[in-house]
């Protein structure tokens, strides 16, 4: 595993913006792999293929394809366990929802 | 060039190449193997998803035909997987009938690593993410089992001809 050809995370902002209404730029997510929790702009990006290919940044196992085609926009994460979005309330609140 | 992930260094003395069948039955192939057997030299043309094609391309490499010579097996689709962890499905009557190849030399030197070496899987007839690099092993299957790409979103078949890119083409 010796070569360099991938970018980082932080490039599939703007492919994912299409899909999202929330900003996955702060996102962290967890490697389903090796359990690693992270921001997804660290993960290894493959774009040299016929999608977008994420890997973990330490076990370097897929965490998201993200396929484009001229009708639909496909996203499988089966590689990764959680997303997690900052989203803060708008009032601060006492307790649980 | 397309790569979904690093290139994996293969030694060749650790390389092989496994066929199991859909009762579980295996045959392997060591390099030395696999060099043994006898040799083709496809001059073909080979077409990429992107929408790039490269014309006359010259490859060294052993005919599935010989490969599955032998082979008990009513499979009707293959699971093809490469060091590394891609895989990709065909239809079994693809890989025969002089139209696919393990495939070790291009244009008379040996494949290099990141373009599938030691070895690759060469089906020109079908888009090239078919083409596994760095092939390791057929699954011979009753039923398609959708690979890498296909699961998520591309075509289960991949034809050029009629631009088989995605699901639903």
């Amino acid at each position: 595993m010796t070569d360099m050809s991938y970018l980082d995370g932080n490039m599939l902002d703007a492919p994912l913006r299409e899909l999202f209404a929330v900003d996955l730029s702060g996102a962290v997510g967890r490697c389903e792999n090796c359990g690693a929790v992270g921001p997804m702009g660290t993960l290894r990006v493959y774009s040299h293929a016929p999608g977008l290919i994420g890997r973990c940044p330490s076990c370097a196992q897929v965490m998201l394809r993200f396929v484009r085609s001229p009708n639909w926009a496909r996203l499988d994460l089966r590689g990764t366990t959680f997303l997690q979005v900052p989203m803060p309330l708008d009032q601060p609140h006492p307790g649980p929802i | 060039m397309l790569s979904a992930g690093p290139t994996p260094k293969v030694p060749l003395d650790s390389w092989e190449f496994v066929i199991t069948t859909e009762t579980g039955a295996e045959y392997r192939w060591s390099w030395s193997e696999l060099m043994a057997l006898p040799q083709e030299t496809p001059r073909v043309d080979i077409h990429c998803v992107t929408r790039w094609s490269k014309l006359g391309t010259t490859w060294q490499g052993v005919s599935l035909d010989t490969l599955l010579d032998g082979i008990d097996t009513d499979a009707a689709y293959v699971l093809a997987h490469s060091y590394g962890g891609y895989t990709t499905n065909l239809p079994l009557d693809d890989l025969r009938g002089g139209r696919a190849w393990v495939a070790h030399t291009f244009e008379g030197g040996d494949l290099p690593a990141e373009h599938g070496g030691p070895a690759r899987l060469l089906v020109p007839h079908l888009y090239f993410w078919k083409s596994a690099k760095w092939v390791r092993g057929l699954r011979l299957l009753s039923a398609d089992q959708p690979g890498f790409w296909e699961t998520a979103g591309y075509h289960d078949y991949g034809d050029p001809w009629r631009e088989q890119r995605y699901q639903g083409d």
